[in-house]
């Protein structure tokens, strides 16, 4: 029976951070692109002790895992942690991820897998980055088309200078799409 | 169109786990998640291929003396030495061997090494707080650490957190991913504390509370204690159902 989930608490930052947690490539990196944002609460304040992870397949869409049926990619780590600053801000630095398919045969839109956790979050909330400038990969996307259409939005980042703007928003106006996995 | 059969996946699928195991996040007892839980329902999230993957997080992560809080520093530090150890499982009761573990506590007079924690209770020079380990081949993992104390807080008055180590699992899917609190037996601050409380299920709640082992207890020692982390378990794979 599966042990449950406590809060990683207001300490959290003792523990979790790894130097190159925030680097999912090495800087540098051909390609890489900076997913920059900002966590924040139920009244527009920034949360300063959250933490992001991010986990996504390669850019061929390929997974360092043995359990790809297609089998194991290895090279591309594919996992980013950042805990969020004290102006609720995290970055990570990453390669594009490719299109991965779907369970019914079709492809799913690039997208980037992300758990929050945070001091006054007994349980990890699970959201998903896509990409702005996939439109028609997004509009054929099985996953994007179960949330509600005025919501879809919160999950596609916008594009910045070095990369892309992807905001948490933990409840409140816009609330970011959180999923039941 | 549906694909062909053949370019169908076939993907390890992981089991929910039954209502009360988690704590919602919605807890009013615990103050600060009025404002930092979702208010709009959770949308499902079918399981693909990047939910039944994950990270493989091994050997290269730690380095030696990192399953030894005792041993980080050039003194010894003060409190309780204890000895924690368990496997790390699925739910069908699988090891996870080669897994990611990693754990961090206040000391043993309840602070932690962090800015934010400034209440008078002394820190120790020679404890830092923080452990990581990798599960063996059965799933098994152990640290050397002191018995961390109880700690105040602000939730309610005269609020204080029972004694615990917090723990931070991968398991082997995105699904799996868990970070929970290791408690200890007959700790009398049970009662008042909204986060044990948080979670629904009686029996769920006690799977967070280690068991002093005397087997591990070791003389002139350390005292030791057990604690099992389980993660979801996996249903039989199954074909997608064709269209
Ligand atoms: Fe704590």
């Amino acid at each position: 029976m599966t042990t449950p989930s406590q809060t990683v608490g207001p300490y959290l930052a003792i523990g979790l951070p790894w130097e190159d947690g925030p680097t999912v490539v090495p800087q540098g990196t051909p390609g890489a692109v900076w997913i920059r944002g900002t966590v924040f609460d139920g009244v527009g304040e920034p949360v300063p002790d959250a933490l992001i992870e991010t986990w996504q397949a390669d850019p061929a869409g390929r997974f360092d895992h043995p359990d790809d049926p297609r089998g194991r990619v290895e090279g591309f780590r594919g996992f980013g942690r950042c805990p969020t600053d004290p102006d609720g801000n995290y970055a990570i630095l990453t390669l594009l991820p490719g299109v991965v398919p779907g369970n019914d045969g079709k492809d799913q839109a690039p997208h980037i897998d992300v758990s929050v956790f945070a001091r006054g979050m007994l349980n990890r909330t699970v959201t998903r980055i896509y990409f702005p400038e996939n439109t028609a990969a997004n509009a054929a996307d099985g996953v994007l088309a179960s949330v509600p259409e005025d919501r879809r939005g919160t999950l596609v980042a916008t594009k910045t200078d070095d990369g892309y703007r992807f905001d948490v928003r933990l409840q409140g106006t816009n609330e970011t799409v959180f999923f039941d996995v | 169109m549906a694909a062909p059969a053949s370019d169908r996946l076939i993907l390890p699928r992981y089991r929910k786990d039954p209502a009360g195991t988690h704590p919602p996040l919605d807890s009013p007892g615990y103050r600060s998640t009025g404002l930092r839980h979702p208010k709009q329902p959770l949308v499902l999230l079918p399981q693909q291929l990047t939910e039944v993957t994950g990270p493989v997080l091994g050997p290269g992560r730690i380095g030696e003396l990192d399953n030894d809080l005792t041993r980080q520093h050039e003194g010894e530090p003060l409190g309780q030495r204890i000895i924690v150890h368990g496997r790390l499982l699925d739910g069908d009761g699988r090891p996870i061997p080669d897994s990611l573990v990693e754990i961090w506590q206040a000391n043993a007079a309840g602070r932690y090494r962090h800015t934010g924690d400034n209440w008078p209770g002394p820190l120790d020079p020679n404890f830092t707080g923080v452990g990581r380990t990798v599960t063996d081949s059965e799933g098994r993992y152990e640290f050397v650490t002191i018995k961390p104390g109880a700690y105040p807080w602000r939730n309610h008055d005269n609020a204080w957190r029972p004694a615990h180590i917090h723990f931070s699992v991968f398991g082997t899917a995105f699904t799996q991913r868990l970070i929970t609190q290791m408690y200890f037996p007959g700790d009398p601050l049970f009662y008042q504390d909204p986060i044990y409380n948080s979670v629904p299920d009686e029996k769920a709640r006690q799977r967070m509370i280690s068991r002093y082992d005397h087997s591990r207890t070791t003389d002139h020692w350390a005292l030791g204690f057990e604690f099992d982390i389980v993660v979801r378990g996996r249903e039989a794979s199954v074909f997608e159902e064709d269209e």
